[in-house]
């Protein structure tokens, strides 16, 4: 067998070189995709997996709080704790550098405890700053950064770096560095007191690192400790706390590694175009084959063996482009493809085997499945009658069973109602899957239907290519599942971002109703205007009206991402962007409202109408649920309250923002410029609703970048699959040709026969590929991205596109099918009948 | 009717190395004729010559006056669409197409009104004893009845040559003689003009003259069976 695969197997692929380079290159790329962000993200990951262990240190447990901190008390508390060997308060601080579009994460450790639970983040002092005493790093202006910042900032030892409090710029001295922060993470590190005192947190923490005395059971310190904590502080261990994190970004990671595994899917069918072509052209060949004694199963297993090479080889070249695309997505997008999950890290390519081994495997299976089709219609094949003339169109002559594709669009129907795994919408990409095959299937049955609607044309190229695609709809099945799967997709990914970007507009106008905006912390950094500032702005000329916006995150529970609390006036709702029912509360002295994003009513199954308690300032506040609002900015849920009750519940009259509305006539510039006259220039950030909206759009675009690059290559695998089809049909039907030559047709009829043929398959293939398309995008929409990331969208048909996109691509289709059928109009007409069959 | 005159093929990319010289060859309307010669010698080669479907060298071919040789591709195209008439030993017929629409397919390919081109395949069907399965597949039908389907769209369309290579090559000897004396028949009775290539004695012998080609042109053979 080993001979025979070599010689008349495998050889075969080198016959038909563009064929097999194509599916080759349409295999390679699905690899190169899935795999490149793979390990993109898997660098990522690391990197910041590495990070949080840094940070961790040698902790057995962390006790976190809300993003303001807590009662440092609680730290005495704890520490003094029988089960505790040693405890180490931290002050986290994202701390906003003014002037600059950065932040930096400074850590406020306590020296002396951290040496025993992060030793990592012990700061070494430079020798010019050691000369100003022993006590050198206590100093209330050192700052120490990590080699990666100090890159990063262009800073050198003993210079000044300016940081952010309130709306102050405040200078620290760069007094050494954090060396064993490595250089994939930015960071700053100082005396805890100094960064309390700096940013105003005097007598707040923001974490506690606890190593726990050897013997003691950590489940039970953990339950034990928690009950000793205040309301929204929570005991966790590293592991669940970095778990928490990398889950944000994990629907992301999916749902790109789906896009690139439907790629892969696409590579799959035009294996199945061409080897399916491929046997009907060699049908002779293999019934001699058979004749000479090859049995059934071997001649499946050559075949087999061809799709196995191509994707062996297309895994193995997915494998280097991955390699080639993950560096330069690193230079060029970033370790989160422009998403924003990890800010702050520096992580590098490095060649990772379990991920590349298995995508190899992947691209393989995908020729095996490609071929295996095929290879059953080879071995089924009569080979008594297969060496008959005639015999090749047989192949394309089969029909699916009726019943498949509606059992195929009710189960994905039924896959669309079920909840997520592990929150992985496993359900909803499955009735994706069967949305395709559904389309695929139902492929030969609509040429039929539609070749009917033709039947009373006049003109012989079209009634043959009619007749060529109603009597042999194989043919038709060949050459458009690509097309089909390739469109569907393109159509589902045009839809769901239209809809999408659509629907983030008219949220932003929403959220925007001001004329500007103030911003003193963007990214919910160190800045906020105390209300002395606010009250400035209030009383500069043109302004009628401010409205203050209070940040903070709040932790429910133990196994989630924290949410963001959002203080603002919201007029009882009617400021929010509410979808679905409201209520009001029934009397004034009941609990006051919180309004939730659809984010948080999904993750903690909270409704309208049900009461929620949310720890603010250390204890439990019921609030009544009044409502559900659209919210796009944070996937891991926000609560709205009014800015009153976080006011009169906290005694916090700080502000991170502000919404200024203009007096009639006053000059959205001059007044801008007033602001930053009375608060200075590079403490805050005033911007527009509509340089919001811009920048916004912008962010949403180059996140949606890696999106229009897998719909574009899904195009040209879709136009490779119709060009490969029609190559190999037309070297098929050389003879059916010929003999149209001897009967009086020219070259450029058989051409425009092609061509027609080309247009017809193409029309129908991106007919069904746009019902599809659609189909998905309502799966995209309603489950995929509900069940990823939580939130609702409004359908929003791109029609002008789609249209335009549809006619290009039908007349894309019907020029590669004339192209590649040149050939085979090329090659004497005379040789094609002559040949004894 | 034909008259071919000086034919001059060599071999392609044989430069100078002739694969016939010199055949000459005048045949009147109604008449039928069979070239033989031994394998190799160019008898397929010279039916392609005639068809404009291979270019020729040397010589002229006229048919009813009108000199074939200076046509360019298109032009012969449409010539025969109008005047030939093809029989191939594989037979050639379409598989997606029904029988009758295998036979009128050459109607269409002249613009007849579908009507019209349907009734004509019909009779011609008829004509050679088919008409029963006229809304047949052609995969259901043996390799006789595909060959009288040839034979049918051969001659649907009243062409003034009809050009047939090794018609009953893929026949047994029975079902062969049939086939070829139900060619012949319809080439007389329609006027028109019958070249067969044959390596069959029995059937050249059904011709009215058989010829032999050579390196130096066509013979007349002297021994009839």
């Amino acid at each position: 067998m080993s001979a025979a695969l070599r010689h008349v197997f495998l050889a075969s692929l080198r016959r038909r070189r563009l064929a097999t380079a194509l599916s080759l290159f349409a295999i390679a790329l699905g690899v190169a995709l899935g795999l490149a962000v793979q390990l993109i993200h898997g660098a990522a990951l690391d990197e910041f997996g590495r990070g949080m262990r840094l940070l961790a240190g040698e902790a057995d447990l962390q006790v976190f709080g809300p993003r303001a901190g807590f009662d440092d008390a609680v730290y005495a508390e704890i520490a003094a704790q029988a089960e505790v060997a040693d405890a180490s308060p931290v002050l986290e601080i994202d701390a906003r550098l003014p002037g600059r579009d950065i932040s930096l994460r400074i850590f406020g450790i306590d020296m002396f405890r951290a040496a025993h639970v992060h030793p990592a983040l012990m700061p070494q002092v430079d020798t010019a700053a050691r000369e100003t005493g022993p006590l050198a790093a206590l100093a209330a202006d050192a700052l120490f950064l990590s080699p990666a910042a100090r890159t990063a900032l262009g800073i050198a030892p003993g210079e000044m770096l300016a940081v952010q409090s309130g709306t102050h710029a405040l200078p620290l001295r760069i007094a050494g560095t954090v060396p064993a922060a490595g250089l994939g993470q930015e960071l700053g590190v100082m005396d805890i007191a100094a960064a309390q005192l700096l940013f105003g947190r005097i007598g707040r923490i923001s974490r506690i690192d606890l190593r726990l005395k050897s013997g003691i059971d950590r489940d039970a310190a953990r339950r034990s400790l928690a009950a000793l904590l205040p309301a929204g502080v929570e005991v966790l261990t590293p592991e669940t706390a970095e778990a928490q994190t990398s889950a944000l970004s994990q629907a992301y990671r999916v749902n790109l590694t789906m896009l690139a595994i439907i790629a892969l899917l696409t590579g799959g069918f035009l294996v199945f175009s061409t080897q399916l072509l491929a046997v009907a052209r060699r049908r002779q060949e293999l019934a001699f084959l058979r004749a000479l004694g090859l049995d059934r199963a071997a001649l499946i297993r050559g075949l087999l063996a061809e799709g196995a090479v191509v994707g062996l080889t297309g895994g193995l070249l997915g494998i280097v482009l991955a390699y080639g695309l993950a560096g330069l997505a690193f230079n060029y997008v970033g370790g989160d493809l422009g998403a924003g999950y990890f800010r702050g890290l520096r992580p590098a390519l490095r060649f990772d085997l379990r991920p590349s081994v298995a995508y190899v495997l992947l691209g393989v299976l995908a020729g095996v499945a490609g071929a295996w089709l095929p290879a059953r219609e080879a071995a089924r094949m009569n080979p008594a009658r297969a060496l008959r003339a005639g015999d090749e169109a047989e192949v394309f002559q089969s029909r699916p069973r009726a019943y498949l594709t509606p059992a195929c669009l009710a189960l994905a129907t039924l896959l669309c109602f079920l909840p997520p795994l592990g929150g992985v919408p496993i359900f909803g990409y499955a009735a994706v899957a069967f949305l395709l095959a559904g389309a695929v299937l139902a492929l030969p049955t609509l040429v039929q239907l539609s070749m009917g609607f033709l039947d009373g044309t006049r003109d012989v190229l079209w009634m043959l290519a009619r007749a060529r695609l109603a009597a042999a709809p194989g043919q038709a099945v060949v050459a458009a599942a690509g097309v089909v799967a390739s469109v569907a997709l393109a159509v589902a990914m045009a839809i769901m971002v239209s809809s999408f970007r659509h629907s983030v507009d008219g949220w932003l106008e929403s959220i925007l109703p001001a004329d500007l905006y103030l911003s003193a912390s963007p990214a919910a950094t160190s800045g906020f205007l105390a209300p002395e500032m606010q009250e400035q702005v209030a009383s500069l000329p043109g302004i009628a009206a401010i409205r203050p916006v209070r940040f903070d995150t709040l932790r429910l529970d133990t196994e989630r991402f924290p949410v963001t609390l959002i203080a603002r006036p919201v007029d009882g709702g009617a400021a929010l962007p509410l979808v679905g029912a409201t209520v009001t509360a029934d009397s004034p002295d009941a609990a006051p409202s919180a309004w939730i994003s659809e984010a948080m009513a999904d993750l903690f199954a909270v409704k309208v109408g049900d009461v929620l308690q949310l720890p603010i300032s250390g204890r439990r506040v019921a609030f009544h649920v009044a409502g559900i609002w659209r919210d796009y900015a944070r996937q891991h849920g926000a609560v709205v309250i009014e800015l009153a009750d976080y006011r009169a519940l906290t005694g916090d009259f700080n502000a991170n923002d502000l919404a200024i509305w203009l007096a009639d006539g006053a000059e959205p510039d001059t007044v801008a410029q007033a602001i930053r006259n009375a608060l200075g220039d590079d403490t805050i950030k005033i911007a527009s609703p509509g340089d919001i909206r811009a920048i916004s759009l912008a962010i949403f675009d180059r996140t949606f970048l890696v999106t229009y690059l897998m719909e574009a290559v899904a195009i040209l695998i879709g136009l490779f699959g119709v060009s490969t089809s029609f190559a190999g049909l037309a070297t098929a039907r050389r003879k059916e040709f010929g003999m149209l030559r001897h009967l009086g047709l020219t070259r450029g009829e058989i051409g425009r026969l092609l061509t027609v043929e080309g247009a017809l398959t193409a029309a129908v293939g991106t007919a069904v590929g746009m019902v599809a398309g659609g189909a998905i995008a309502l799966v995209l929409v309603e489950v995929i991205n509900r069940q990823s990331f939580h939130w609702s969208m409004d359908i929003r048909l791109p029609l002008a596109g789609l249209v335009i996109f549809a006619g290009a691509l039908v007349l894309l289709a019907a020029l590669a099918a004339r192209l590649s059928g040149h050939q085979a109009m090329r090659q004497s007409a005379v040789l094609a009948v002559r040949e004894d069959w | 009717m034909l008259d071919i005159v000086g034919l001059t093929k060599g071999y392609e990319g044989g430069a100078g190395h002739p694969l016939f010289t010199g055949v000459s060859l005048h045949l009147e309307r109604g008449e039928c004729i069979a070239i033989m010669g031994e394998s190799g010698v160019g008898k397929s080669t010279l039916l392609n010559c005639i068809a404009g479907l291979e270019p020729v060298d040397e010589g002229s071919i006229r048919l009813a006056g009108a000199e074939l040789t200076t046509l360019d591709d298109n032009a012969f195209a449409r010539l025969r669409r109008q005047h030939y008439g093809f029989v191939f030993q594989a037979f050639h017929i379409l598989p997606h197409l029904t029988v009758v629409q295998n036979v009128a397919l050459p109607l269409w390919l002249l613009d007849r009104p579908g009507r019209e081109a349907e009734n004509l395949a019909r009779a011609m069907l008829d004509r050679v004893g088919l008409l029963a399965r006229a809304d047949d597949w052609p995969r259901h039908l043996s390799g006789g009845e595909l060959q009288r389907i040839a034979i049918a769209r051969a001659l649907v369309h009243r062409p003034t040559l009809v050009l047939a290579d090794e018609p009953t090559g893929n026949l047994d000897p029975e079902r062969a003689i049939g086939v070829l004396d139900l060619l012949l028949e319809c080439i007389r009775d329609a006027g028109a003009v019958g070249i067969i290539v044959t390596h069959s004695r029995a059937a050249a012998a059904r011709a009215d003259r058989i010829l032999r080609l050579s390196a130096h042109g066509l013979d007349t053979e002297v021994s009839r069976p």
